[in-house]
């Protein structure tokens, strides 16, 4: 089967993107935009796992911010493929964006345990679960691609330092807890619109919602951890 | 300026010893190509190990040592191994202090069952234990850098080594995103991960964990050890672009290996094998191997089946959704075929017990050195050696910190191997599960030829790899991860480690007496 992948370049020294054709033959079924740009070679991405689970190949495939390694191109929508990089970062060049204001922003969150992590007495089963869930985050930047709330150097982080205050908040509720649960009310809660744009849109399938749910109960009514 | 040390790579040995130098208020450049979030240590999954005794079982270090050593088959030095087992509780422990949701019931760590060891060793997070650990790591390591002991160089990558007379003197790097090359002065922990790289599209690691830095350091001079020992991990997948690993954990939770011999299916392991589905890695590959080569069987398959729905829920929930995910098959209902595939190296730098190596001021950790492995790893040992080195390398190199420069010098480029995979299929040529000298030797003619021109980064990848078959050429014996069909014995005279370096334009190869093994 062949494919056309249109892709959106740029190169390091100039600012102006522009837009190149590409022909990849597939070899199999399961052959996705990963495959076609590693055989492409001239085209710059960012790649490590091939298998969904670092967020390196986050781009915007067809409109869909996406890791290349998961979309497929026999479910692209047809052989002519529109590749472009994530919108929301600066482009260093080709697909290669400066993701760095992620950590910048889960800098200014905290996202640290000052003391040793504690899952509470009533239900650690629950907020066990609620750190794993919170700690699969990748840093990719899909869910910020999609939500109507974030531009870069704003006070609203969006989801993507969501997961690792969820992390955070599981596994304290000592004085640390009262200064990140402000934090959360200041760079997500009152900034997040509740479209919940980011909801299905995680490579990773965390539930946005439910953390966003879980977060708020804790951060925002207060509720004690039960 | 503060006393300083230079950090490559930001998994979890590169993050184990960073925090660790923090904690001695020593300031770290940490140098990575990419963010820890894409480092490989976030693919590991099973779990790590410890004698943590937490199953009712009597388990202990000793025994954590023995089983470490006898899958080792006895060419570690023993020394280490013994500080490794017997720090392997509190790094547990402390891995929770800073968060890791291990598995737990009742208060207290559940452990499972993993290859190579009788008894239930390793601590978990269901099957993306790696990924807990780095997340962990990684926001403390946000916390040293808040508190400016840590100063993150991401997207840089190593361009070159500046030694003089068996010295560091500085390391290059180069920003691949400003397109400039950094010298820093001052020591350096090289923690760049194993070998993956040079057989890229056959292997379970990350394409970002190239193997170039490993490349440089060989010819520049810096001692590599035990390169013949590659392993395969018998329970792979192919999928698109790389070969996907399916966790032992699946096998310490029930899965049984199988083949299909005259249309029906055959257990394999069970009849021959004391440890059965859970012996180690080395000898279940080689079985594959052998039955392959012998009777001709091709259709393996990892049969899942059998375990227990709540075990799937719990445990192995994510590992289940992968495999359908990527296979199309659900593995509680479905025998999934598998094919051993790359997954470790337990060669690398040579160091001494406090990870120096033979280069002054150069340390190394992880997967990148050669210290607790031996002839073959047990699952579960690999976070733990890489946590455990990351923190002894950072205790030794705390003695060299010293004042350290940064300053731009002239660009150096990093992206150009153009030989990665014909380089590839000579090596996997020369270095299957199954080798003889005669394919050892025409794997070898080829390399040097690719080695010749000596200055381009592909040539000192294929001198690299002239080293890993000259390893695999000078051992002439089988023991662990390293099969000789031409000399099948394991030989007493061969218990030692392989040394291997380039000198004079020359690679030489020797042999170590163990109890040398630990300071060099």
């Amino acid at each position: 089967m062949k494919y056309t992948l249109r892709i959106l370049r740029k190169s390091p020294a100039e600012e102006k993107q522009y837009w190149q054709e590409f022909e990849y033959e597939s070899v199999s079924e399961s052959d996705t935009v990963a495959s076609a740009l590693r055989k492409i070679g001239e085209v710059k991405w960012e790649c490590s796992c091939l298998q969904k689970k670092c967020g390196a190949c986050a781009m915007v495939i067809d409109n869909v911010p996406r890791l290349a390694c998961d979309a497929k191109l026999s479910e692209c929508r047809s052989e002519t493929v529109t590749v472009q990089p994530l919108r929301k970062f600066p482009v260093v060049c080709d697909l290669v964006v400066d993701r760095s204001i992620l950590y910048r922003n889960l800098e200014t969150m905290k996202t640290w345990l000052s003391q040793d992590a504690d899952f509470g007495e009533t239900n650690p089963d629950k907020y066990r679960e609620l750190a794993y869930e919170g700690s699969e985050c990748i840093q990719c930047g899909c869910c910020l691609e999609v939500c109507p709330n974030f531009y870069p150097g704003g006070s609203f982080f969006g989801m993507a330092s969501v997961p690792l205050t969820m992390r955070l908040l599981s596994e304290t509720d000592r004085k640390q807890y009262m200064e990140n649960a402000k934090l959360y009310r200041k760079h997500v809660y009152s900034g997040c619109g509740k479209s919940l744009a980011c909801k299905d849109i995680c490579p990773r399938h965390i539930d946005t919602e439910k953390l966003l749910v879980n977060l708020n109960a804790l951060a925002v009514w207060k509720r004690k951890k039960k | 300026m503060e006393k300083t040390v230079n950090i490559i790579g930001a998994g979890i040995s590169g993050l184990s010893a960073a925090i660790t130098l923090a904690q001695k208020n020593i300031h770290v450049n940490l140098i990575s190509s990419m963010p820890s979030e894409r480092a490989q240590s976030v693919l590991a999954e099973g779990g790590i190990n410890a004698a943590l005794d937490t199953m009712g079982e009597h388990d202990t270090v000793l025994e954590h040592f023995q089983d470490t050593v006898k899958g080792g088959v006895f060419i570690e030095n023993e020394e280490a191994v013994m500080g490794l087992v017997k720090t392997a509780p509190s790094i547990v422990r402390e891995l929770q202090a800073l968060g890791v949701p291990f598995q737990h019931e009742n208060g207290k760590f559940i452990q499972r069952n993993f290859g190579g060891q009788k008894k239930k060793r390793t601590a978990y997070a269901k099957s993306s234990t790696g990924k807990m650990i780095m997340a962990a790591l990684t926001d403390r390591v946000r916390m040293v850098e808040a508190a400016g002991l840590v100063k993150r160089y991401t997207h840089h990558v190593l361009s070159s080594f500046v030694i003089r007379d068996s010295e560091l003197k500085a390391v290059r790097v180069t920003d691949t995103h400003l397109l400039k090359t950094l010298e820093f002065t001052g020591p350096c922990i090289l923690c760049t991960g194993g070998l993956n790289g040079f057989f890229e599209g056959y292997t379970t690691g990350t394409i970002q964990n190239s193997g170039t830095a490993a490349a440089l350091a060989f010819s520049e001079g810096v001692e590599f050890a035990n390169l013949e020992f590659i392993q395969y991990h018998p329970t792979t997948v192919k999928i698109c672009d790389k070969v996907m690993l399916i966790s032992e954990a699946a096998r310490g939770e029930g899965a049984r290996l199988m083949v299909m011999r005259d249309s029906k299916p055959w257990y394999f392991m069970e009849e021959k094998y004391e440890l059965g589905n859970l012996s180690p890695r080395d000898v279940i590959s080689r079985e594959i191997a052998l039955l392959e080569k012998t009777e001709g069987l091709k259709d393996f398959y990892l049969d899942a089946t059998g375990i227990d729905e709540n075990v799937w829920k719990t445990r192995l929930s994510d590992l289940r959704a992968e495999l359908i995910s990527y296979t199309g098959l659900d593995p509680a209902e479905k025998v999934i075929p598998i094919r051993p595939g790359i997954h470790y190296f337990m060669g690398g730098i040579r160091v001494d017990n406090g990870h120096r190596t033979n280069i002054k001021h150069l340390f190394a950790a992880g997967e990148a050195a050669c210290k607790y492995h031996g002839a073959n790893r047990l699952g579960g040992n690999s976070m733990l050696g890489a946590f455990y080195g990351g923190r002894v390398a950072a205790e030794s190199a705390a003695s060299s910190a010293c004042l350290v420069s940064v300053s731009e010098v002239s660009y150096e480029e990093t992206e150009n191997e153009k030989q990665k995979d014909e380089l590839c299929q000579v090596l996997l040529e020369g270095l299957g599960i199954i080798r003889d000298e005669k394919e050892i030797d025409g794997a070898l003619n080829r390399t040097w030829d690719m080695a010749s021109d000596f200055y381009s980064t592909d040539a000192k990848r294929a001198l690299l790899g002239c080293a890993m078959l000259e390893c695999a050429k000078e051992r002439k014996e089988s023991r662990g991860a390293h099969y000789r069909s031409d000399y099948p014995k394991t030989l007493d005279s061969y218990r030692k480690q392989t040394c291997v370096v380039f000198r004079g334009g020359k690679i030489m190869v020797r042999f170590e007496e163990l109890s040398k093994a630990g300071s060099l």
